[in-house]
């Protein structure tokens, strides 16, 4: 099968992921589009690995396989205690971020 | 002079800087330690700035004491120092007016007596900081004179702007005409102006002294920084800067010197931060810091870039027209003495400029003699007027009338103090503004004939001061219990007019030491005086 | 000998020092030791005379090099002294009045509380003056020039609570600089053209320099003499200066420092000589003065401001000698030491009366005082007597000789010129017995004083002031007062004469102003009978308006030159008007522009500044979301750049 088709793939998840965080207020959709954009990049650095016979993709994608589920831990952590104080898990609620 | 002898330049500014460093470290409660340790420093100093004068040989070399090392090497920056004659002069200078500074300052800083009971003055410390940031700029101050490297000049030029910028914004009087409260916000907008007109000057000086790198950089084996060997360059045609860049690289450096001297139209700042700022302060910034701005055009100015310097006198000199007359007109305008005295400054700037700029060694050695004898001058006058102010609580010329029959000792040293700033013969200023004058008259009939109608409005702006404060009955409660000067404050003002006298009959010493160096001036820019129209009188004499 | 120059002002300097350092310690015994200094002066000055007298006319002038002042390259200036025939004299006239006034204020500042303080400022004025007249360069003459002007102010103001006083002195002040500034100008060409200003270089190169050099330098020597010799246009302080200590104005204001400019255009000979436009405007300039001070003399009632117009008329006269080159110059001096006598003893009268009158200065309020004040009426006559140029005293011999130079300007000029001097003497002839009859004949006018007149209440603004309304007892003063004015009585009683001995005084002054003989156009016996004529007119007019009927104690609203004359001819009006009122509007403009234009500009690129980052401050809403899409879109156009460079 040619390699390309899994890039085609990956651009196609990559744009799902950006939409859902970019329209999408729940946080924890937002967190998974996230996840989604993350895992659309370690397709991609696969899909090359194969096609350059080159190992260092794959090593690159359990690098990040590891710091997303390091994020992960932190995010829903983050989530959790946003909904707690707010009763809400929209992003929008927290604007506070502003000068 | 040889590199291994006693670093005496630097020790002049170490001493005080190490002393600013000890004042503010002295515990709370003992202000009155701290304020001995800070005067004690500043005398300290002044013997070391009077070491400096004896150990400078008015006829040898023209840097002298000189000092060299090595410091950021990939840069070619070197810690550089070294005295001539004008700036050994104004060492001097400010070696002799911060013991003064700091005794007529001796009761600005005492923590708020209305204060929040003994735990504010255990925290709040404003004493010990008042002498510190005063000893500190006197350090930055006396390396800027000195160096001779453009990048450790340019280092301590800005570096000045934090103690003053602490010195005006934390300082004032405790009594204001709007105020307390209004009084602490026009105090941190004065300061806020000053610190982002120096800045903004500083910044394009910056841009400029990069660029001053990047072409020694391209030209000489190493780029470097240093006045001499940029000059020695220059001389030997080693050097070629084009004359886009060479005016350039001079309207940058220039324009932060005019900030700081201050030229018209960028002087707004002083009026403000003079006016706000106690009158020791205000004395620092007219007579010290100032002095930095119109020494560093005689140094730099015409010292790296000759041509442009003299493309771009009849700009400057039309500017300082313009200061001197600008300034002496709307110091007769002013209500307020600080403010009156900050536009008789920015006049008196003016006549410093036009010395240097009429390229004349009648002008320049003027010019220089000028920015010693202002400093004493505007010291003893400001000084006095601060005595004054806080005795009545007021700024507003409004409020006084009277005083000399009250007061007949602090009336006379104001008037002499009066005197020296309008030029009267037999007191020092008359000497430096008479030699400005010639100077430029010789070169721009002119333009000296407009700066001499400076000295009609400078009689009348001192003179309605005086009248309007000193003179006619006494109709106030205030001024009816005003005490004369007491004896602290007469040991402040006393030696100021005894050298003002001096320096006026006999300033013999000051401009041996001048000449050579306005001589090297001069011919670094390639000028000779002009002639007399019958060059035989000489010898028929 | 030489060294003994130095010493002439030394000694007043010293006492200015002493007694304006010292301290109320001094206050006892402080005005003698001012007198006495000032006498040392005079004795120093008389052994010089003698010593001069043993030598020969050329070899006279003595010379002292104290120390080298402002060495600059190209620009020497030295502290040096020279004593010629001139300076001699200035220097006795000088000392001599100076030290007689300095007797006279002992008792005339006896109940001051300042006296130690004046006597100080007298001392000062007498080392300024000296050094003003004995300097060998024109910029120390510039300090003495400067020193007197100060001296002056200090004086004036004495009384300082007095506000008109303190406005007077700043006036003085301020007006003299406006002169200074000319003799600043006047140095700055010297230089320019000789490389020195030192008075032997320049005198006696002059002529080398070209003509249009020499008459703007001696223009600007005319504007700094009319500036301290109170001439037109810079006349105005004089009549102010009046609210000075009588004392002052005697010795001040009428003797020595309003003289220094004709001593400035005598010394400056050689360049008037070399520049004849020069020389025609400084006998326009005396002309003009003579006349518009007489006339200024003839309608004040106020007995010292009558005098200052007289001053300045006289001045007129000295400085239009001057202006006739080597004709003239001998006259002017001689006319300038004759006025010292008589014009000093005519002050000091005055301010005898006053003494005696609780300082009223209104001549309608007098009258009669002759009973009274026999020493001060027997002294102010002579003085009188001498000033109006009576045959035989002071005054004649030495106006009449201007007036035969004038005559002998040439042409047009000469007529001019001595139809001037004549009508000017019979207006002083005028106004110096109008001076007499109101203050010594006719009757007592001082008792049941009327309240000022609503109607003009500008005639005696001091007396009302003074608060002082008890009755006045005239009676003579203390004999430290009356001395001073007998001795100055024999000198104008007897100084024309003896100056014109064999012509001594012309024969002494020769070697350093040199000298022609005057030949008018009409006999000399025909000059001094029409001087006479005019003269004994004068007289006669003013014995008829003020001597025959009763004089109104307020005055008459008089007509329109009276009117103008008692303003000063509104030379004061106009000034006010333009330089005061115009000086005014532009500081006050110039105060705002500042604030709104340049300063404004400044604030106002500040508030552009922060205008701008309040809307930038707007992108920052805090949603996460629209952070991500600045993200994304900024990722997509660096992409897009990358793509694009890479396509290029």
């Amino acid at each position: 099968m040619n390699p390309v088709n899994y890039l085609y793939l990956a651009a196609l998840l990559f744009t799902i992921g950006a939409t859902g965080v970019l329209i999408r207020r729940n946080a924890i959709i937002v967190f998974m589009s996230i996840e989604l954009m993350l895992n659309a990049a370690n397709l991609t650095l696969v899909a090359f690995s194969r096609m350059h016979g080159n190992l260092d993709g794959q090593i690159m994608a359990f690098f990040v396989m590891v710091v997303a589920a390091a994020e992960v831990v932190v995010g829903l952590a983050i989530i959790v205690m946003l909904y707690r104080s707010r009763h809400s898990a929209s992003v929008d609620d927290a604007s506070l971020m502003k000068l | 002079m040889s590199d291994m002898s006693f670093p005496l330049v630097t020790a002049t500014a170490v001493l005080p800087a190490l002393g600013a460093v000890a004042t503010a470290a002295v515990p709370a409660a003992r202000r009155t330690v701290a304020k001995w340790l800070a005067l004690a420093v500043s005398l300290g100093t002044l013997v070391l700035a009077g070491w400096v004068l004896a150990a400078f040989d008015a006829g040898g070399e023209r840097y002298q004491l000189t000092e060299s090392y090595a410091w950021i090497a990939d840069f070619g920056v070197r810690y550089e120092v070294g005295v001539d004659g004008i700036a050994a002069a104004l060492i001097a200078l400010t070696a002799l007016l911060i013991p003064f500074i700091i005794a007529a300052g001796w009761h600005d800083a005492e923590p708020d007596p209305d204060g929040e009971g003994a735990d504010a003055g255990r925290r709040w410390r404003p004493t010990q900081g008042f002498f510190a940031l005063i000893l500190m700029v006197e350090a930055m101050v006396i390396i800027s004179f000195a160096a001779t490297d453009v990048f450790v000049f340019y280092i301590f030029f800005e570096a000045m702007l934090i103690p003053m910028y602490f010195l005006i914004g934390g300082f004032g009087d405790r009594a204001h005409a709007a105020g307390e409260a209004e009084g602490a916000k026009q105090r941190s907008y004065a300061a806020v102006k000053f610190l982002l007109y120096n800045l903004a000057g500083g910044l394009i000086m910056l841009a400029a002294v990069i660029g001053l790198y990047v072409v020694t950089a391209d030209q000489l084996p190493a780029g470097t920084f240093s006045l001499q060997q940029i000059a020695e360059a220059r001389a030997s045609g080693e050097l070629e800067m084009a004359t886009n860049t060479e005016r350039l690289l001079f309207l940058g450096f220039f324009l932060a010197f005019a900030v700081k001297a201050p030229l018209w139209p960028l002087h707004t700042w002083l009026p403000n931060a003079m006016g706000e700022s106690t009158a020791p302060v205000a004395v620092l910034i007219t007579a010290v810091v100032d002095k930095v701005g119109t020494f560093a055009m005689l140094r730099f100015c015409l010292g790296l870039f000759p041509e442009a310097s003299a493309w771009a006198t009849p700009v400057v000199i039309v500017l300082a027209l313009v200061s001197i007359v600008y300034g002496a007109l709307l110091a007769v305008g002013q209500r307020d003495i600080k403010r009156l005295v900050a536009y008789a400054s920015i006049s008196h700037f003016g006549f410093i400029i036009l010395g240097i700029f009429a390229m004349t060694s009648q002008g320049q050695s003027g010019a220089t003699l000028y920015m010693v004898f202002h400093g004493i001058s505007t010291a003893a006058l400001m000084l006095v007027a601060g005595f004054l102010i806080s005795r009545r609580g007021s700024r507003l010329i409004a409020d006084y009338g009277g005083v000399q029959k009250v007061a007949p000792v602090l009336a006379g040293t104001f008037l002499i103090g009066g005197l020296a700033t309008l030029s009267l013969p037999g007191l020092a200023p008359f000497v430096s503004e008479f030699l400005v004058l010639v100077g430029t008259f010789s070169r721009y009939p002119a333009a000296g004939i407009v700066a001499t109608a400076g000295i009609v409005l400078a009689a009348i702006y001192v003179l309605l001061l005086y009248q309007r404060t000193m003179t006619g009955p006494v109709d106030k409660p205030e001024i009816a219990r005003m005490p004369d000067l007491r004896p602290r404050e007469l040991a402040v003002v006393a030696p100021l007019i005894a050298l003002l006298i001096f320096l006026g009959v006999f300033p013999k010493p000051l401009t041996d030491i001048v000449n050579p160096a306005v001589e090297h001036t001069l011919s670094d820019v390639r000028e000779t005086d002009p002639e007399p129209e019958l060059p035989a009188v000489e010898a028929t004499e | 000998m030489d060294s003994l120059i130095g010493l002439l002002v030394a000694a007043p300097l010293l006492g200015a020092a002493v007694l304006l350092c010292g301290g109320r310690r001094l206050d006892r015994t402080g005005h003698w030791l001012g007198t006495a200094l000032a006498a040392t002066s005079f004795v120093i000055g008389a052994v010089l005379f003698f010593d001069m007298l043993g030598r020969e006319g050329e070899d006279r002038a003595l010379h002292q090099h104290l120390f080298s002042w402002v060495p600059v390259q190209g620009f020497q200036a030295d502290v040096a002294f020279q004593l010629d025939q001139l300076s001699m004299t200035f220097v006795l006239l000088i000392t001599g009045v100076g030290s007689l006034i300095h007797l006279y204020s002992i008792g005339y500042m006896e109940h001051d509380e300042r006296r130690r303080r004046f006597f100080g400022y007298l001392n000062l004025f007498l080392a300024a003056m000296l050094l003003l007249v004995l300097a060998d360069n024109y910029l120390l003459l510039y300090v003495g020039w400067e020193g007197v002007g100060l001296a002056s102010f200090l004086l004036i103001g004495f009384w300082q609570h007095k506000p008109s006083a303190a406005t007077a002195a700043k006036k003085a002040f301020i007006v003299n600089r406006v002169g200074d500034m000319g003799l600043s100008i006047a140095i700055f060409l010297m230089f320019t053209t000789f490389g020195t200003f030192a008075f032997g270089p320049v005198l006696e190169n002059a002529d080398r320099a070209g003509e249009g050099t020499l008459t703007a330098i001696g223009l600007m020597l005319l504007l700094a003499a009319c500036g301290k010799s109170a001439q037109v246009p810079l006349q105005s302080w004089l009549g102010d200066a009046m609210e000075g200590p009588t004392p002052v104005s005697a010795l001040i204001h009428a003797a020595t420092m309003v003289t220094a400019g004709v001593y400035l255009i005598t010394r400056s000979g050689a360049i008037f000589d070399a520049a004849p436009t020069a020389q025609t405007v400084v006998v326009t300039v005396g002309a003009v003065t003579l006349l518009f001070g007489a006339i200024v003399g003839c309608a004040k009632d106020d007995i010292k401001k009558a005098l200052a117009g007289s001053t300045m008329s006289q001045i007129g006269y000295m400085v239009l000698a001057a202006g006739l080159g080597p004709i003239g110059y001998a006259f002017a001096i001689m006319h300038l030491v004759t006025h010292g006598f008589f014009k000093a003893g005519l002050f000091l009268g005055a301010g005898s009366v006053m003494h005696g009158m609780n300082d009223e200065v209104d001549m309608r309020k007098y009258g009669g005082l002759r009973r009274y004040m026999p020493v001060t009426f027997v002294t102010f006559g002579l003085g009188y007597l001498a000033i109006i140029g009576f045959p035989g005293l002071s005054g004649f011999f030495s106006k009449d000789l201007i007036i035969e130079a004038a005559f002998s300007a040439g042409g047009v000029q000469g007529w001019v010129l001595g139809g001037a001097t004549l009508l000017g003497a019979g207006l002083t002839a005028y106004y110096m017995t109008r001076v007499m009859i109101l203050t010594f004949f006719g009757e007592p006018r001082w008792k049941n004083r009327p309240a000022p007149s609503p109607a003009s209440p500008d005639v005696e603004p001091s007396a009302q002031e003074s608060g002082e309304h008890a009755e006045p007892h005239p009676h003579e003063s203390p004999r430290s007062m009356t001395i001073p004015m007998i001795v100055l009585a024999f000198g104008s009683v007897f100084a024309g004469g003896l100056f014109n001995w064999g012509e001594a005084f012309v024969h002494w002054l020769e070697p350093v102003t040199s000298f022609e003989h005057p030949h008018p156009p009409i006999p000399i016996p025909v000059i001094t009978a029409a001087t006479v004529t005019m003269m004994l007119l004068g007289v006669g007019v003013a014995w008829a308006q003020y001597a025959r009927r009763p004089v109104p104690v307020v005055a008459p609203r008089g007509s329109l030159l009276t009117r103008s004359a008692r303003r000063d001819l509104l030379q004061d009006d106009f000034n006010h008007a333009v330089f005061v009122s115009g000086g005014q509007h532009l500081t006050r403009s110039l105060v705002y522009l500042d604030h709104t234009v340049v300063d404004g500009a400044v604030n106002g690129t500040a508030a552009a500044f922060g205008g701008l980052s309040g809307r930038m401050r707007k992108l920052q809403n805090g949603f996460a979301r629209s952070y991500a899409v600045s993200m994304f879109g900024g990722a997509a156009v660096l992409v897009a750049a990358t793509l694009l460079m890479r396509a290029v």
